[in-house]
């Protein structure tokens, strides 16, 4: 079973996110926001991250580039997962060692077709 | 709608498009006819039949067809076809055509354009290689709308997330509000062309590969043997023909020959050895 940590500092959008993840037979982590996500990460690293962008305390760019620093962080599949939804959020989010990006809103199809790309699933 | 009329539009969109309507479809024909009829000034979908039936419209024929059918598609889809072209195709055409530097692909259901598209730029990232080299890719539908909007490569940020790699998305598209829009440099590899698959493609020239994914369901068995023979007409002796992933030339037509290499890829059966044959990178 692959795990997968959702980073969103809101409780709906970790639970809709649970939900479909779960349904993908993922074992889920959650972190509510940047801070939280990357202690999870130092204890144990998860195969996938879906990751929010504007979080209170770390924002989502901030907590990747720490990740693509860590030791070990580079293994983990960060999808991206935001409100964020121009070209220049994209290009940084890559930049910064995004494997992928979803632009909210988003359904189980959309994230089952991206984790599927970015050999998740 | 009365059986007689149901009957009347069956054989309608059976000779215009192939397509086929069992009863059971019943529902959706009522459901997707009834906007066709509002559109035409109809209050009912009976009315909308009446009325093509005294007037032969052409244009009430064309809405009727285009609501039925079903056009969605997605950035490579399935995305094993799209590997293989990459991989194997392009590389062994490189060798097989270096005389004639010339590669042709034709997209026969293209629709809104995803599939020509998703291979305009794997050809693109293999410019290098191709530098010198004459790339057509022909993308053919019958319906005019989705002809239409695939020529504009306009897409919804939907659509732009269901199979497209976000590397793709940032090195191709610019955002204009809403939608998507593809680089004038990827839209002008494809050349959009209408085309009914019940008709002779002999006209469309040869072809290196064929895509003609996820149109043959919608057809009965004889339909799609008399489409699968048409193409064997236009398929290079040593090319590849694609289906979709639910779909087979088995019982159908015994001139194409699944290549075990990949499923949903077919050869002329007793053919050379194809593209993707001992063509293994
Ligand atoms: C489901 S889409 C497939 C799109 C794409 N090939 C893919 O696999 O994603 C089917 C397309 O077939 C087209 N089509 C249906 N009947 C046709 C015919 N007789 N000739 C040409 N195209 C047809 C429809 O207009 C529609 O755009």
């Amino acid at each position: 079973m692959k795990s997968c940590l959702i980073v969103d500092d809101s409780k709906v959008i970790r639970m809709v996110a649970k939900k479909i993840l779960q349904e993908l037979k993922f074992e889920t982590v959650e972190a509510a926001d940047g801070k939280q996500a990357l202690d999870a990460c130092l204890v144990s690293m998860p195969d996938g991250i879906l990751l929010d962008w504007n979080m209170p305390v770390m924002s989502g760019i901030e907590f990747l580039r720490e990740l693509r620093a860590a030791p070990g962080g580079d293994k983990p599949v960060v999808v991206f997962c935001t409100t964020e939804n121009d070209i220049e959020h994209i290009q940084e989010a890559i930049e910064a060692g995004a494997n992928e990006y979803i632009m909210k809103p988003f359904d189980s199809e959309i994230i089952q077709a991206k984790f599927t790309q970015v050999g998740l699933l | 709608m009365d059986p007689e009329q149901f009957e009347y539009v069956r054989s309608l969109l059976l000779e215009r498009s192939g397509l086929v309507v069992t009863p059971e479809k019943m529902y959706l024909l009522e459901t997707r006819l009834f906007p066709v009829a509002r559109r035409h000034g109809c209050k009912t979908i009976e009315d909308l039949i009446k009325r093509y039936r005294e007037h032969q419209s052409e244009a009430i024929a064309v809405d009727i067809s285009e609501a039925m059918n079903t056009h969605e598609s997605l950035f490579f889809r399935d995305n094993a076809p799209f590997e293989l072209f990459k991989k194997t195709i392009v590389p062994e055409l490189l060798k097989r055509r270096v005389n004639k530097k010339k590669i042709r692909v034709w997209c026969a259901a293209c629709s809104s354009g995803q599939e020509p598209y998703s291979l305009a730029m794997i050809l693109d990232d293999l410019s290098a290689e191709l530098a010198g080299w004459q790339v057509d890719i022909i993308a053919t539908d019958i319906s005019h709308s989705v002809l239409e909007r695939a020529a504009e490569g306009a897409f919804t940020q939907f659509e732009v997330q269901r199979g497209l790699p976000v590397q793709y998305l940032v090195k191709h598209f610019t955002q204009e509000h809403e939608t998507w829009r593809l680089s004038s440099r990827i839209r002008e590899r494809v050349k959009f062309q209408h085309f009914n698959l019940l008709s002779d493609p002999r006209a469309l020239g040869k072809f290196d590969v064929i895509f003609c994914r996820n149109v043959l369901i919608y057809f009965d068995l004889a339909t799609k043997g008399q489409v699968m023979d048409r193409m064997v007409n236009v398929l290079a002796g040593d090319g590849v023909l694609f289906l979709g992933s639910s779909e087979s030339t088995i019982g159908i037509t015994a001139k194409f020959w699944p290549v075990v290499a990949g499923r949903g890829v077919y050869k002329h059966t007793g053919g050379a050895p194809c593209l993707v044959e001992n063509g293994a990178p």
